[in-house]
């Protein structure tokens, strides 16, 4: 590996290991996104008919609805911590490339809603009698988690920097997220169903598309979204 | 060290800088006083790269801005008033960060050196959100000296400090212009400006309105002088 890209991937370290370390003092990120993802599962399960049939029907659409509502408490929280204490301007002073902040709040911010959905699963599964420990489940779980904060932290550093940051993020977000959505639902609900392979394949094929292209596209992008 | 020439800056149609020129020579300390609003943050976030000029030519060391932006960032450590510094982190931890950020060769040992020359090193340990305002403000200046810059960039860092927080960032000033950094700082206080500047900017409505040599002018003469320079651009 040449001296440049060390360094670059070294940058990439440092942020996911700041935010990491910062978060397991604080616990304010992972802690609001766990109790709104647990109730909103908790909800669910009294709202929802009793039938088991019925349930895992509707379990892609649950877990996704939550895991969706529940990033963008995350993802607004993750660079409002940077903005406020103007450590955004700290970061953006460091002689790497942006893409380098980009690439690690991104990384950050999927660990911690992977981190999100490890604890929420096995509540799910504990709660609607579902299994969900499905590898083609966890599978779209994870391409599905990963676009939406390849996504999410692009337009959530647009959003920090404004005064309606809270509001902002999910008018921007799910618009832009709705093919990813669409996708992991319908990839999640056929591996729960027990469809073959070969009818999910092009939803999932839609996830990995979409998870480069917007990770192209954000690497080109933060630079001016940031900068003044 | 420092070239601009002719920069301006709009955000919309609101010109902040217009047609700014201003030069710092190697190992020179120069202090830009102005009134609020007259574009000092914003000329030293341009000089930082933290934001893009509209039009103009800079040059620190020799690089353009801002399409060397990257190596001047490594030329360069920024105080604000503002302390970029992550409050749950200890002192040690948030110089381990950005030193990693900025590539420090020997960090470990480099961390060491700055926490002891900011006498902060016997609370290395301590997250940052327990320090004081004066002890946040040393921190901050061992983030922005921990790459060892050429030039050091100073927005207001006297703004919320105690008296004994100013005599020691006044301490800690003198050191690092007897190290032979150049240093532009942005100040309202003009006695300080005067006591620690070897030149004084006045900038007003987006221009140098006047500048002077330490040698040049005395501390009672100075607010005349700012006055007089203010009002010339304010008719």
């Amino acid at each position: 590996m040449s001296g440049g890209a060390k360094a670059y991937f070294k940058a990439i370290h440092a942020i996911v290991w700041k935010d990491l370390s910062a978060e397991l003092r604080s616990r304010e990120l992972l802690s609001s996104m766990l109790v709104f993802a647990l109730l909103v599962i908790l909800i669910f399960n009294f709202a929802l008919d009793l039938d088991i049939k019925i349930r895992s029907t509707m379990t892609a659409g649950v877990l996704w609805a939550t895991f969706a509502f529940a990033g963008t408490l995350g993802l607004n929280r993750s660079l409002a911590l940077e903005k406020d204490r103007g450590c955004l301007d700290g970061l953006l002073l460091a002689p790497v490339d942006r893409s380098v902040i980009y690439f690690g709040k991104a990384i950050s911010n999927l660990v911690f809603m992977l981190l999100v959905e490890a604890i929420v699963l096995p509540v799910y599964n504990f709660l609607y009698n579902v299994n969900l420990f499905h590898w083609g489940f966890l599978v779209t779980l994870l391409l599905g988690s990963l676009g939406y904060v390849i996504v999410g932290t692009l337009l959530a550093s647009m959003a920090v920097q404004t005064r309606t940051r809270d509001i902002l993020l999910p008018i921007l977000l799910f618009p832009v997220i709705i093919p990813v959505l669409i996708s992991a639902l319908k990839a999640s609900n056929g591996f729960l169903q027990g469809l073959a392979v070969a009818d999910i394949l092009p939803w999932i094929n839609i996830l990995i598309v979409y998870d480069l292209i917007f990770a192209a596209i954000s690497f080109v992008a933060f630079d001016y979204v940031v900068e003044e | 060290m420092i070239e601009v020439h002719n920069l301006e800056k709009r955000f919309g149609i609101k010109p902040v800088l217009k047609g700014l020129n201003f030069q710092a020579s190697s190992g020179e300390f120069v202090a830009i006083l102005g009134p609020n609003g007259a574009g000092k943050t914003t000329f030293l976030r341009i000089l930082a790269s933290l934001s893009r000029p509209s039009s103009g030519k800079i040059r620190i060391s020799g690089y353009p801005i801002p399409a060397q932006a990257g190596v001047v960032r490594s030329l360069i450590g920024v105080v604000t008033h503002q302390p970029l510094l992550y409050g749950d982190l200890s002192a040690e931890e948030n110089l381990f960060f950005y030193g990693r950020m900025y590539d420090v060769a020997k960090l470990e040992n480099r961390v060491c050196e700055v926490l002891q020359l900011v006498g902060l090193y016997n609370r290395r340990h301590d997250l940052v959100r327990t320090y004081s305002r004066g002890m946040q403000q040393r921190l901050t200046i061992g983030r922005a000296i921990l790459h060892k810059p050429v030039v050091m960039l100073f927005d207001e860092p006297y703004t919320g400090l105690d008296q004994d927080a100013v005599i020691m960032l006044d301490g800690i000033l003198r050191d690092i212009v007897a190290s032979g950094h150049t240093v532009v700082m942005t100040s309202h206080d003009l006695s300080r400006a005067v006591e620690l500047a070897s030149r004084i900017d006045v900038l007003s409505r987006g221009l140098i309105a006047a500048s002077v040599h330490k040698q040049d002018i005395t501390q009672d003469r100075l607010i005349s002088f700012y006055r007089q320079a203010v009002a010339e651009t304010n008719p």
